[in-house]
């Protein structure tokens, strides 16, 4: 009995340690205090300024907002193509070959990712290529595809072999079987990968820190790194954090319930 | 060329990774033929199919389809369709599109595609099951669905991979009745792949017999079980006794120490052959005159419709009988068997042949090993030799390392007094052994061959 509680009593003090600091700066960010952990009463004002646009950094912030939300669509939706044909190629392998390439499509996403920044920054510089924007876009989609890959791949390995022969068979040309067989088949994989693929964008720091060149190009992250240098959170990103917090708790929440509904239809 | 062969199939050859898994095919198939390719697992027969589909080119040869060339063809342009072993139904699509997905790439008008997939439909007995997710039917409509998604193409031939081998066995029954009456119908060509005899032989008008990549027999499901042209097609089609024997003059011949007539003719005189005798021909009699040979029933199985039993006959053969009658275990015997039940057919090979080069005058390299030889005269080192090893005097060991090769029991025949194996060494090359030890398939031997049981002789050229 007291082992039980014990046992509770942990999990929680380790949940509570998890979600405090998320926890603060939401509560915090219900107060007009310039300085984070003052709390001056109850207001709405900071999510009314950050909606407004009466923000100091003013539309700077802005920007850098809809260039992470941008960069992160813009990165999914291409590493989502990308990495369903690539996991459709590595299905396709056998033996060594295809074990060769899975582990080599693993290695970049255990990687730290300011390695993969450096290296990137590194072969850009190489190739002469004037960073900015789309060396941006180019580096979220290469960190982005090899989780693609991942959460196709299984699908794949689920479908039964001969339906992409039965297409053809049945008078579909490779393309019609990819569009009308092949996709349907694996459009739950690929909205997975696209989602997770989605939020390791919006997340990065590193690799976007190296890419962006000195054009003045920010993400969210880069525009909260530099503020936080300049003295002092602006305090209206506390109510943002608290937001994108809410969007990535939904977007999980969405994940596995379709993984759920999922799993549920295989086993009946 | 006949005009009724719907297909015709030459010298197609196939390889996978150095291994020959088809051998120059021949054969053709008549309009509106139900044809089994039947053979055991890894003999080529779904690689052949494949082929036809269009799913895997040939290495050599052609495929003509009405007199035309269609090994360029990619599968989704030739006029056939496939019903997979594991169904392969698209499982996002209901009943009805699944049906209907040849029509819709066709871009037949709408109410010509609800005309034809409700025809089906009713043909496949699954009339109410239209709007259901295929993933909620059993195995058996599955495959229901599978067969009317294929024919409602109205394809020039169907080719069928093991279509019920998921099934369990009433149900496969009823489907091999269902089958056949769908053939009769729609009357399109079906080629059918099965590992199953029995199932071949309830379905076909022509049986192609494969192993090892090879055509053994083609013929009528009677043909093939009546008149096996060889040891494997009579074992492998139904139960039988396979016998060593020898063709004394033209209707007569000899097996188990006892002579008997037959029917078998052009075979010449005193020729080794093999004699099959099903089980359900030898007949017990009470009459004197009638007996062939006698025996002593040693063991008696009820088996349904008959009763198995297996005899020792006075010669020390055992054989197995069949009969709706069972005798005694231990009881004596009178038997015989007709003249037209005794299917005689040409031996194989009489011994082993391998090609050699002498190391020295005791010894010879082949195989891939030296074995030593009693000295002869007349061949020095470096001589080309063909050796001759006779079946009896190849000696299995338990153990790999124990012989000079190692190899692994491919395939054992048992001749009513021992057991004839094919012995596949690791380089691949067969050797034919005949023991009265028990093995059995896949067992890993050593293989040693004794000095005096190796024979010599000049290879020509």
């Amino acid at each position: 009995m007291m082992k039980k509680v014990l046992a509770k009593c942990y999990l929680w003090l380790l949940l509570a340690m998890l979600y405090a600091p998320l926890l603060f700066i939401a509560v915090f960010s219900f107060t007009e205090s310039k300085v984070l952990g003052s709390w001056t009463g109850f207001s709405t004002k900071l999510y009314q300024n950050l909606f407004t646009g009466g923000v100091s950094g003013g539309s700077a912030l802005l920007a850098a907002v809809e260039n992470t939300l941008l960069i992160a669509l813009i990165a999914a939706a291409f590493s989502t193509v990308l990495g369903t044909v690539a996991a459709i190629g590595i299905h396709n392998l056998k033996g060594r070959k295809k074990q060769t390439v899975q582990f080599l499509n693993n290695i970049p996403m255990i990687n730290p990712d300011i390695i993969t920044g450096v290296s990137l920054f590194l072969l850009f510089v190489f190739l002469g290529v004037s960073q900015g924007y789309a060396t941006v876009v180019l580096a979220h989609i290469t960190f982005c595809t090899p989780y693609v890959v991942l959460s196709v791949l299984p699908k794949l390995s689920q479908m039964n072999p001969n339906i992409y022969e039965a297409a053809l068979d049945l008078g579909a040309t490779p393309a019609q079987a990819l569009r009308k067989v092949l996709i349907p088949e694996l459009r739950p994989g690929m909205i997975s990968g696209f989602i997770l693929a989605f939020t390791m964008s919006l997340d990065d720091f590193a690799v976007t820190f190296f890419t962006r060149g000195t054009v003045g190009l920010d993400t969210l992250s880069t525009y909260i790194y530099t503020d936080a240098r300049k003295g002092g959170l602006t305090p209206e990103l506390r109510p943002l954090m608290t937001i994108i917090f809410l969007l990535v708790l939904i977007l999980l929440v969405v994940i596995n319930i379709r993984q759920d509904r999922a799993n549920k239809k295989v086993k009946r | 060329m006949a005009k009724d062969y719907i297909i015709d199939i030459q010298h197609l050859s196939k390889s996978f990774g150095g291994v020959k898994v088809l051998d120059d095919i021949n054969f053709y198939i008549r309009k509106g033929e139900f044809i089994t390719l039947l053979g055991p697992s890894g003999c080529g027969k779904t690689t052949l199919l494949r082929q036809i589909a269009g799913f895997i080119a040939p290495d050599e040869g052609k495929i003509l389809l009405e007199g035309k060339d269609i090994s360029g063809i990619p599968p989704y342009k030739r006029p056939l369709n496939t019903v997979f072993q594991r169904y392969a139904l698209f499982p996002h699509l209901d009943v009805y599109d699944n049906i209907a997905f040849g029509l819709k790439l066709q871009k037949l008008p709408a109410d010509e595609i609800q005309k034809r997939v409700k025809r089906m439909l009713k043909m496949v007995s699954m009339t109410d099951y239209e709007d259901r997710s295929v993933d909620s039917l059993s195995g058996g409509q599955q495959q229901r669905v599978a067969i009317a998604r294929a024919l409602v193409n109205y394809p020039k031939v169907l080719l069928l991979d093991e279509p019920l081998a998921a099934l369990d066995l009433k149900m496969r029954k009823d489907m091999q009745l269902e089958l056949k009456e769908i053939h009769r119908k729609m009357g399109i060509t079906f080629i059918y792949v099965t590992h199953d005899q029995e199932e071949a032989l309830t379905l076909s008008d022509t049986i192609v017999v494969l192993n090892e990549g090879r055509i053994q027999q083609i013929g009528t499901p009677t043909d093939i079980y009546n008149e096996p042209v060889n040891c494997f097609v009579a074992d492998f089609i139904g139960e039988s006794n396979i016998l060593k024997g020898r063709m004394i003059r033209d209707r007569r011949v000899a097996f188990i120490k006892h002579e008997f007539d037959c029917v078998d003719e052009g075979f010449g005189e005193d020729v080794p052959v093999d004699v099959v005798v099903r089980p359900e021909d030898i007949y017990f009699t009470t009459d004197p005159a009638k007996c062939q040979f006698t025996a002593k029933v040693n063991s008696c199985i009820f088996k349904g419709v008959h009763y198995e039993m297996w005899v020792d006959t006075d010669s020390g053969y055992e054989l197995m009988i069949q009969d709706y009658d069972p005798y005694a275990v231990g009881s004596e015997v009178m038997l015989y068997i007709d003249p037209d039940d005794i299917q005689v057919m040409h031996k194989e090979r009489t011994c082993n042949v391998f090609e050699g080069k002498m190391v020295d005058e005791t010894h010879v390299e082949m195989l891939g090993a030296e074995f030593e030889c009693l000295p002869q005269d007349g061949f020095a080192a470096g001589d080309e030799v063909s050796v001759e090893v006779r079946f009896e005097d190849v000696e299995l060991l338990d153990h790999q390392e124990d012989g000079k090769l190692a190899g692994e029991v491919h395939f054992l025949l048992y001749k009513g007094n021992h057991y004839h194996l094919t012995v596949l060494t690791e380089d691949g090359d067969h050797i034919w052994v005949d023991t009265n030890d028990i093995w059995d398939k896949g067992d890993l031997v050593g293989i040693d061959i004794p000095k005096k049981g190796i024979k010599l002789s000049k290879r020509n050229g």
